[in-house]
């Protein structure tokens, strides 16, 4: 099972585990109704969609309320740390939390007391910390954007604000900034790098790029990112290997904001309903299920 | 009169008037920097938000430095605005300093200004905002929410509403597009 970790915007919220649903454009976890816009709803919203066209099991929520004064986060650490070890999850995808340093440390810890040690997907506020911490390489993936990257590759920034300028955010300079988040430990075991050509790397070398389709318009809208996480957690968790999971997700993520026929304005929810669609055509180019013991049972629409 | 005056200068956000005396000023969380921030730059003093030394990070961490020569009276005024540092500091090595460079992208119809991991995106035509994406403290997803569909000029400022370092980035790119709009 996957679970997904992170916040909502709402400091009423209240602190909820539970499997997540996705009703109309809104996700649902124990009668509480969260709008999907962007940020973890988002990340939830894009794993349905995915699970439910592989027909698999729906995601489980760890959400909290906050709207960054961290209180939601601290409880949510605390329940983590706790929880965890009597916990079997396959993959975890942590995601829009406050960063805090011994907070991570100590999840971390309990995830080295689970049976099971689960696959370990850290994107937004806990990337940050993970970072942070100098514990990146205990992650499996993360999916930084080119910021986010240059951020990953300043062994000196504690977090992107204080990226250093001579780190330039540019797209011709992302081999350099993996290649240099490598050299100071400061990367997942894989990364999925998002931007105009998506990049999917580990310590070796870049495994593959993708820049078709060419979208401008997705890089404005907020919760992109977050949704091309939904998506990969979802295919490792359905049991692909992370480069290739990395690889459709970004292909199908670009498909998906294709379909839509956005604009700088459209909003992520536009996109996540043409997960679908995308996920059928590149099921079919890629046969990625046919190759994959562990998708054998999956029968596409 | 042209809105995007791409050519006009940029304002200089670096402060040289300061002594080489210099402390940090450590609060109890970002909001409260963020409002610090805002008081004593009301009250004309040089002050610069920066990262704070690698022995007192906790995490998600911003800091204020100032001349060490006004303690007293910056120390008095944040207590009596409610908002005492949890410790005064001199500072004896270098400090990270945020970002002060932006990317701006034309869309045509629309433009967006990128600080570090935080985009904003408007509308150049009514001023909307659009769009708000990056970022990954949990106040990113609540200021888009408060500023998304509001004009530059209505919206409430990530300086007002938001918590963290992200919504602090956030609020730079904001006020690089409002002087973009010559607001």
């Amino acid at each position: 099972m996957l679970a997904v970790v992170g916040t909502i915007p709402d400091s009423n919220f209240p602190l909820v585990t539970e499997e997540v649903t996705l009703e109309g454009s809104f996700i649902k976890i124990r009668d509480n109704l969260v709008a999907v816009n962007r940020g973890t709803a988002a990340l939830l919203a894009a794993a349905i969609k995915t699970f439910e066209f592989l027909n698999q099991p729906l995601p489980f929520g760890y959400l909290v309320g906050d709207i960054g004064l961290g209180q939601g986060s601290r409880r949510l650490y605390k329940l983590l740390t706790q929880e965890l070890p009597l916990r079997d999850f396959h993959t975890i995808a942590f995601h829009y939390m406050l960063p805090y340093v011994n907070r991570q440390n100590e999840v971390l810890l309990a995830v080295e007391k689970m049976a099971h040690r689960p696959v370990l997907i850290a994107d937004a506020g806990y990337m940050y910390v993970a970072k942070m911490s100098g514990q990146a390489s205990k992650y499996d993936l993360f999916t930084p954007d080119i910021g986010e990257l240059a951020f990953l590759a300043d062994e000196e920034a504690p977090h992107p604000i204080y990226t250093r300028g001579f780190i330039l955010h540019k797209e011709d300079k992302v081999p350099e900034l993996i290649s240099r988040a490598y050299a100071n430990n400061n990367a997942a075991r894989y990364l999925l790098v998002k931007g105009s050509t998506d990049y999917i790397a580990n310590r070796e070398d870049i495994l593959a790029t993708i820049d078709s389709p060419m979208v401008d318009a997705m890089e404005p809208i907020g919760g992109t990112g977050d949704i091309l996480t939904g998506i990969v957690a979802a295919l490792i968790n359905s049991g692909i290997d992370i480069s290739q999971a990395a690889i459709t997700a970004a292909r199908v993520n670009r498909l998906a904001g294709y379909y839509a026929m956005p604009t700088p304005a459209t909003q992520v929810i536009e996109i996540i309903e043409q997960i679908p669609r995308a996920l059928a055509e590149i099921m079919n180019t890629e046969r990625l299920f046919e190759t994959s013991p562990a998708k054998k049972h999956i029968e596409p629409e | 009169m042209p809105l995007f005056d791409f050519l006009k200068e940029k304002k200089s956000k670096t402060n040289d008037v300061m002594g080489s005396e210099q402390g940090i000023l450590v609060f109890e969380n970002t909001s409260e920097v963020i409002r610090a921030e805002g008081i004593l730059k009301a009250n004309g003093w040089d002050i610069r938000v920066m990262g704070p030394p690698p022995e007192i990070r906790s995490g998600c961490d911003l800091v204020i430095e100032f001349p060490l020569v006004e303690q007293l009276r910056i120390v008095r005024t944040l207590r009596e605005a409610k908002i005492p540092p949890l410790q005064v500091v001199p500072v004896n090595s270098p400090l990270l300093k945020p970002v002060d460079l932006f990317q701006v992208k034309d869309f045509g119809q629309y433009l967006m200004v990128r600080a570090a991991n935080m985009k904003v995106t408007i509308d150049k035509k009514s001023l909307i905002i659009v769009n708000i994406s990056g970022g990954g403290c949990p106040d990113v997803p609540y200021l888009a929410t408060q500023m998304v569909g509001k004009s530059l000029t209505e919206a409430p400022s990530p300086r007002e509403i938001g918590h963290t370092i992200c919504g602090y980035t956030l609020q730079l790119a904001y006020e690089e597009m409002r002087r973009l709009c010559s607001l």
